[in-house]
């Protein structure tokens, strides 16, 4: 058996470099999260916003670009057969499951060094609460991710995945973004970053990574059986 | 010399309909199997359920020594599978490509790179080795295809048309890396049935509809 760390280097290492080298995924999200950004400007005619609009605003538009990235985690693998090559090497299937999560989490960070100055630009008084507000957007990726691998994996076989994998994403990651919008909300309030129950939501968040990443690397490999 | 195949009333339905109607067959290891049948007739589910990427709906399937499907994390690593598609990504080169799979076999270091270097001069590719998938021709990958196949030395090849868009020189080449030998048990699928015939101790005739004759 190959050790599983091996495993999940390779993989990551592949997608890794076949996304740097084609852009399939990154520039569309990107670009969606700054376009959906300027029509909030303009849709809501308002150069200022906090609290509970602010957070809803940037957690709802991240989600939405998250999901394109989604839609894309294994298409080169059913496409290009990657799936039956991974199959027939003697490794832990989790480890397709690790590197595939560990790879959108990538995306997302990297998009979200992108899109989130382009919000406080467009929307924030002060840069004052993007240092916590990073570390809100991390632990809502790692779930994020951990579900997104997990429905983008079962999708990918059906031809309207581009349909399916919002349609069963949305309702599971209602949890995730009450947390997220629930950690954000007093970092966006007006006069600065506030903290009230910002540590509550931080451990919800964490708890629903765990659970999906436990649930992800407990149903896996029964996901890529015929 | 011990089975490396063992096959005893296998089926395969799809829904209603039957792919395969209870095989029974035997190989033993070094020997090779040649798997004849019109279109449709069952020859890549055989295949991929020796491969263990697909399950039997009955009879019992045995792989080197491993019951399939409960023991196949046994007998993965060892198979060489070369199917109709050529399991390779099209963004990555050919050379990456085989690097990719060298990790999961647990292929490493100086001695992945000596094997990867050999198999792509074995067919004549080490010019176009870091050209990416996508800008080769269909022989070129299928070349590429059957370096991915025997990378990791497997004791079993599966060969679903080996010599598929291939030309004389590279039928050659590839039947080279993929010819018998005695340590490796091979199933060949082909639509040119002289090609082979020569080359393997048994053949295994499928009809539609999953009937079956064994020579």
């Amino acid at each position: 058996m190959t050790p599983s760390r091996a495993a999940f280097a390779a993989i990551l290492a592949k997608d890794l470099r076949a996304e740097l080298r084609t852009l399939q995924s990154l520039p569309a999200m990107a670009l969606f999260a700054v376009t959906t950004f300027v029509i909030f400007r303009f849709g809501l005619d308002r150069t200022q916003l906090s609290g509970s609009l602010a957070a809803g605003v940037l957690w709802a538009t991240l989600l939405f670009a998250a999901i394109l990235g989604i839609n894309r985690l294994f298409v080169a693998e059913r496409e290009e057969g990657g799936f039956d090559a991974i199959r027939l090497a003697p490794i832990d299937r989790s480890a397709l499951f690790a590197a595939k999560a560990a790879a959108l989490v990538v995306y997302l960070v990297a998009v979200e060094l992108v899109v989130v100055p382009v919000f406080a630009l467009f929307f924030l008084d002060s840069a004052g609460a993007l240092p916590p507000l990073a570390l809100v957007l991390l632990l809502a990726d790692l779930g994020l991710a951990a579900t997104g691998t997990l429905i983008s994996s079962m999708a990918v076989n059906s031809r309207a995945r581009d349909l399916l994998t919002p349609l069963v994403l949305l309702p599971l990651v209602v949890p995730l973004s009450i947390a997220a919008t629930g950690a954000l909300e007093p970092l966006l309030a007006v006069g600065g970053p506030g903290y009230n129950r910002f540590g509550t939501w931080l451990a919800v968040l964490g708890l629903y990574d765990l659970i999906f990443l436990l649930v992800g690397y407990a149903v896996f490999d029964f996901l890529l059986e015929d | 010399m011990t089975e490396a195949i063992e096959l005893r009333g296998l089926r395969r339905d799809y829904g209603e309909r039957p792919a395969l109607g209870g095989v029974d067959v035997s190989l033993r290891q070094g020997e090779s199997l040649l798997v004849l049948g019109p279109n449709g007739a069952g020859k890549t589910t055989l295949l991929r359920i020796l491969a263990t990427l697909l399950r039997p709906s009955s009879g019992e399937v045995r792989v080197l020594g491993a019951q399939l499907p409960a023991e196949a994390w046994k007998v993965r690593g060892r198979i060489g599978l070369l199917g109709h598609e050529p399991l390779l990504y099209r963004d990555l080169s050919g050379r990456e490509n085989l690097r990719f799979q060298a990790r999961l076999h647990g292929l490493r270091g100086e001695a992945a790179e000596a094997r990867i270097s050999d198999l792509l001069a074995a067919v004549e590719m080490e010019r176009r080795a870091d050209d990416r998938v996508t800008e080769l021709s269909a022989g070129m990958r299928q070349r590429l295809a059957v370096c991915r196949c025997v990378l990791h030395e497997p004791e079993l090849l599966l060969l679903d048309e080996p010599d598929s868009n291939l030309d004389a020189s590279g039928r050659a080449l590839v039947g080279e890396l993929i010819g018998s030998r005695s340590d490796r048990t091979r199933v060949l699928v082909s639509h040119d049935p002289e090609r082979y015939r020569g080359d393997a101790d048994r053949t295994l005739e499928l009809g539609p509809g999953g009937r079956v004759a064994v020579a």
